[in-house]
């Protein structure tokens, strides 16, 4: 098991639902899918140009992990985190939170996007980019203003909050994504290629901030990523993909010790047997 | 810098050129059509500097300034509509798509056949004619705000007039702002040539008169107060535009550099 908070940090959650004992919520939610993908697919279009993407995708993802989603580019990661934020509609079988099918954007979800230049809006400085849509969550000012400090902070731009996105570099532009996000705190978090585009040492630091905040708030994870290294180490479950139109190859568990260090975990025999295990999955030929 | 200096000594320095070279060729003008410019300047100050200001200038602003505020209200609105509401859209797209096939300018001659001798036709025929180009930019600016800023409101879950006036309005801004530039134009040539031809009191109409009764010192102190106005209004339009939309300008800066 992670190494869970104290419990002043779980209180700051506001959000979230009032816990009096971490350690055995966390045991009793682990049995508990948070969100559910049961045979879904997905096809773009209809007709003959209709595009089967997804095919018959399952996996689970409990409450307080961190899940990866791994898969070749084109292969319908983009897609499936659409279906599961509601922003596409499923062909068929469901996407649900709590049991809840997901037919629109869910409350307790924030999505940060692959394309970070074009989600933030640049007529915004950053400190206006994040407050944006904490207008209607109807904060007390000290709370709203604190939570856009905490957040910049974390992602390390306070620096930057008076500027403008197209003033910054793709990783800060990235990293101001990230923190909207956090601000949002949301219960179910999900990026896509969060990582991408931020220089290594900033790779680590924002890695560890994903699973501080795991840890502090019991948030649920599901990051979509192409590098094999970073989904080990994030990861309770590394969920593989292949073949077109997408389909599970298969979900690889990862039960590296927790607290999880860049240097120490990434040293262990584990993480190197883990990470043989997901990329042969990867190249096996389908 | 340094450049900067030079290139705005240039764009001052022309014009009062230009200016210099007039008053100086004009001087001994006997040319009845070409009166010294000393001339005309005298006429100017006598005219509108403020004997008919009361009376023609404010007038003349008042219907141009309500005119293109409906016009540009008007054209934001129906211009949302239309882009997002599927009703209007199928209704009104055709219409659009042909409007946007005729010069802004090619339309007046119609409102001019609709100008009645009152002044609410006249405003009516400004607003009409100036409410095409805002409308159609405001349709097309919406049309293309990016959908990723789109699919980023619906994940946050913005409320509809969050939406529209954080996100729709701010993103189709530069193109709403361009059409409005052009309506602001045509509101002006509307504005002209409504009091020149069902009016006795404007601008306009002064100016026409005085060429048909071959006061033409008259005739150009109109035509050069006319040029002054348009030169105000565009750059006061300017000036508005750089100050709200200094994140486009910022940014399409940055792309380029
Ligand atoms: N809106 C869309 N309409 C039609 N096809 C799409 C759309 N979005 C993505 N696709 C197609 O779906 C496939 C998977 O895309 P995507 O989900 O972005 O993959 P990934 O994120 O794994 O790289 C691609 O072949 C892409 O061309
Ligand atoms: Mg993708």
């Amino acid at each position: 098991m992670t190494a869970t908070a104290p419990n002043s940090f779980r209180r700051a959650a506001g959000r979230h639902t009032v816990q009096e004992d971490p350690m055995t919520v966390r045991d009793a939610a682990a049995a508990l899918p948070r969100l559910e993908v049961t045979a879904l697919s997905k096809t773009y279009g209809s007709g003959g140009s209709a595009k089967c993407v997804i095919e018959d995708l399952t996996f689970t993802v409990n409450t307080g992990e961190v899940v990866c989603i791994v898969g070749p580019s084109g292969v319908g990661k983009t897609t499936l985190l659409k279906c599961l934020a509601g922003l596409q509609p499923v062909t068929s079988g469901a996407a649900a939170i709590d049991g809840r099918k997901i037919d629109g954007p869910p409350a307790e979800m924030a999505l940060v996007f692959q394309d970070y230049n074009r989600s933030l809006m640049p007529w915004l400085t950053v400190r206006k980019n994040i407050r944006l849509p904490l207008r209607h969550l109807r904060l007390q000012a000290a709370e709203l203003n604190q939570r856009i400090d905490t957040a910049l902070e974390a992602v390390g731009l306070t620096h930057a909050a008076n500027q403008y996105p197209w003033q910054l570099s793709g990783g800060m532009q990235q990293r101001v994504a990230i923190a909207r996000a956090l601000a949002y705190r949301p219960e179910i978090l999900i990026m896509d290629e969060p990582f991408a585009s931020v220089d290594a040492q900033t790779r680590f630091e924002l890695e560890d901030l994903c699973l501080k905040i795991r840890d502090d708030f019991g948030m649920t994870i599901l990051v979509v990523t192409h590098d094999i290294d970073e989904a080990v180490y994030l990861s309770d479950r590394v969920v593989v993909l292949g073949a077109k139109p997408a389909r599970v190859l298969d979900v690889v568990d990862i039960d590296l010790p927790a607290p999880r260090d860049q240097i120490s975990s990434r040293a262990l025999k584990e993480f190197a047997d883990q990470r043989t295990n997901v990329l042969s999955m990867i190249r096996k030929p389908a | 810098m340094k450049r900067k200096a030079l290139n705005w000594s240039l764009g001052v320095a022309t014009p009062v050129l230009l200016v210099a070279a007039w008053w100086a060729a004009s001087a001994n003008s006997m040319n009845t059509f070409f009166p010294p410019l000393s001339a005309i300047m005298v006429r100017f100050r006598e005219l509108w500097l403020f004997d008919h200001f009361g009376s023609d200038i404010l007038l003349s602003l008042r219907n141009l300034l309500l005119g293109y505020a409906v016009a540009t209200v008007a054209g934001v609105v129906i211009g949302f509509v239309t882009a997002l509401v599927p009703v209007a859209r199928w209704a009104l797209d055709p219409v659009i798509h042909f409007l946007r096939g005729i010069p802004p300018v090619a339309l007046v001659p119609i409102f001019i056949s609709l100008i009645g001798f009152g002044i609410e036709m006249r405003v009516a025929s400004i607003a009409l004619a100036a409410l095409f180009p805002t409308l159609i930019a405001t349709v097309d600016g919406i049309r293309s705000v990016d959908t990723t800023l789109k699919d980023v409101s619906s994940v946050y879950r913005l409320s509809r007039g969050e939406k529209l006036a954080q996100v729709y309005l701010p993103a189709a801004g530069p193109q709403i702002a361009s059409g409005m530039q052009v309506s602001l134009q045509v509101a002006f040539i509307v504005m002209i040539a409504s009091e020149m031809l069902g009016s006795s009191e404007g601008i306009g109409a002064m100016t026409l008169l005085a060429q048909q009764s071959f006061m033409i010192p008259d005739m150009w102190a109109g035509i050069l107060l006319l040029g002054v106005i348009g030169f105000g209004a565009n750059l006061v339009f300017e000036l508005l535009k750089n100050r709200i939309l200094a994140w486009h300008a910022g940014s399409r800066r940055l792309a380029n550099s």
